[in-house]
């Protein structure tokens, strides 16, 4: 880690540039700008939204409402972009207000970073749904880019309930 | 509403079949149903790998009810209703742990885990009739298990399990198969959701495989893409790319019976699991073969079904294993808790497949429930126009000889939901 720092001096990112990005990246969910939000993902990334039972499980070992690669993120993508996602046609308006940023480490040319969320969410004749929880980033510097290598999403909601599907990208 | 062919008007001479779509919205048919299906029927609790060890428990609402179910010092499972005997608070309150006493915060009284007053504070305080004994937590009528699936039941005048579960008891044994010590274990982390919509839209849904095709296309362009060969079918009358059946198991429980193309955890390889998988998988199927022989093991491997247990347990052993459950909380609202299963032998990488060929169909966030939530809300919205628009058709398949297999689209298995329904729900 050391080396790569002498070799590659980074300066730290500061919590304003990590708000920026966090803010950026919410106003394309929001927007529906899947395939420009998918382009913020590294190779390896990974979404994850573990059981609000065990939020600190292993997904290879837990079941969890949402563990995608890089790979079924992209799917996943194809999916809610098809007409025929009936979940998702129409779509959900979604808004997200993200707060309480902050990072937690910055080593070499990864970050992680938490930030509190409430992502609003209405459809059609039904009334507003509120997904209450924590964001839990880990960041990776590519030149002067910021990618996303792993986005975990904790729900504060003791179960799903009456939140119903998770069929956006939350 | 009530009597002979008010809900369900079931005419083999003239080949109909309908259902009355108030018993979808009647609050009167809902109260009915809790006196006469919920209270009469066994109803499924947990599996005991939930509460592996002495003093393990887990809390949920079973058929309304709070309960504790727990294993007791002793090993013992125990199902108890978690209300005080004295004035009738919960006496556990955490979703689960391990727990030697429940206690109850309000006066004190406090609970072995076999369901025994253990303690009462200033006890001297009572008189001689007051016997302790006399004051243990209530529990469920009958508490009876198959293969470690626990069931409650409030009649204590019902068949034993054993025999309400009868020829579904084979298909039980085809998904607990795929462990080499016939020993399925539920994975730690539930799904638990809503879906606003009756109950019984959920039955139905659970094993539909006539609205695959259409409810359920972007899942087949999903798998199509992960290089899975979806073929059009090929026989009349078929919608899925194999074929399969639906079969009536008695007492209001029926199954699916099909062919698999999606692949299977144990033991099928499709190109989703990755190239590096191939070589466990067909570790797994030469277990398979050498422990249940060619044919049974094809069975386990090679063929899928969605099994219901009435009237709200489904056992879904398709892309993965996901044990189900769902309450009305009103007639147009459920709960559902869903589980995944697997083998108590599996390795790391087995349980990572299976866990993440669960998530490619099956819960809140996978590429199929979603569609499946969506359409039952749309179906209850629908029924707001019950009054001028009272029937559902139902008659897919209805009508064939004997001989004849029924179709896993056909709406035969949705039927003998409903006839058992109707039979319990009418007065004798």
């Amino acid at each position: 880690m050391m080396a790569d720092s002498l070799l590659l001096p980074l300066t730290p990112l500061t919590r304003a540039e990590v708000e920026d990005f966090l803010y950026a990246e919410a106003e394309l969910l929001d927007s529906w700008r899947l395939d420009d939000w998918l382009k913020l993902l590294t190779e390896d990334a990974q979404y994850l939204v573990p059981p609000n039972d065990s939020p600190n499980g292993n997904h290879r070992s837990t079941l969890f409402t949402i563990a995608d690669d890089a790979e079924r993120i992209r799917q996943r993508v194809i999916r809610i972009n098809d007409p025929n996602c009936h979940a998702e046609f129409p779509k959900s308006r979604t808004r997200r207000m993200i707060s309480n940023v902050r990072i937690v480490l910055q080593q070499g040319n990864e970050l992680v970073v938490t930030a509190n969320f409430v992502c609003y969410r209405y459809r059609r004749h039904e009334r507003i749904r509120e997904y209450v929880g924590q964001y839990r980033y880990v960041l990776r510097r590519s030149g002067n880019n910021i990618l996303i290598r792993e986005r975990r999403v904790l729900l504060d909601a003791h179960e799903l309930g009456s939140l119903g599907s998770v069929s956006f990208i939350l | 509403m009530g009597g002979e062919g008010q809900y369900i008007i079931d005419d083999r001479e003239r080949k109909v079949f309908m259902l009355n779509r108030e018993v979808l919205v009647s609050e009167d048919v809902l109260r009915l149903e809790m006196q006469r299906i919920f209270s009469k029927c066994w109803i499924y609790v947990g599996h005991g790998s939930e509460i592996a060890k002495p003093g393990d428990f887990v809390t949920r609402r079973v058929a309304g009810r709070p309960v504790i179910f727990c294993r007791d010092a002793k090993g013992v499972v125990q199902c108890h209703f978690n209300t005080c005997r004295h004035r009738g608070a919960t006496v556990c309150n955490e979703r689960q742990g391990n727990a030697r006493r429940f206690f109850c915060i309000y006066h004190g009284w406090s609970y072995g885990n076999d369901g025994s007053l253990a303690r009462v504070p200033g006890d001297d305080a009572y008189n001689e009739c007051f016997q302790k004994s006399d004051f243990a937590l209530k529990r469920p009528a009958r508490f009876e298990s198959y293969r470690d699936l626990w069931f409650m039941c409030l009649d204590p005048g019902i068949m034993s399990l054993d025999d309400y579960l009868g020829p579904a008891k084979d298909y039980i044994d085809l998904v607990f198969e795929q462990s080499p010590s016939g020993t399925m274990e539920v994975i730690a982390g539930s799904q638990e959701y809503d879906v606003h919509a009756n109950w019984k839209l959920m039955v139905e849904n659970s094993v539909d495989d006539y609205h695959l095709p259409t409810t359920h296309s972007t899942w087949l362009n999903f798998m199509r893409n992960s290089g899975v060969v979806i073929e059009p079918s090929k026989e009349a009358g078929l919608v899925l790319p194999t074929k399969g059946y639906a079969i009536d198991l008695g007492r209001g429980n029926f199954t699916t019976d099909n062919v698999n193309f999606r692949g299977r955890p144990v033991a099928r390889w499709i190109p989703l699991y990755g190239a590096e998988a191939k070589e466990e998988i067909e570790t797994l199927r030469a277990e398979l073969v050498t422990r249940l022989g060619e044919a049974r093991a094809a069975r386990v491997a090679d063929t899928n079904r969605n099994l219901v247990i009435f009237p709200n347990l489904v056992i879904n052993d398709g892309s993965a294993v996901t044990i189900r459950t769902f309450f009305p909380e009103g007639t147009g609202r459920m709960h559902v808790t869903a589980w995944a299963a697997g083998p108590m032998e599996e390795t790391e990488s087995a349980r990572a497949r299976r866990l993440d060929a669960f998530l490619t169909f099956y819960g809140p966030g996978g590429f199929a429930t979603p569609d499946d939530v969506e359409v039952l809300e749309l179906v209850q919205q629908g029924l707001a126009n019950w009054q001028d628009d009272p029937w559902s058709e139902m008659s897919r398949g209805l009508g064939k000889s004997e001989d004849e297999p029924q179709l896993n689209s056909d709406e035969h298995h949705l039927r003998t939901f409903w006839r058992r329904w109707n039979e319990l729900m009418v007065d004798k």
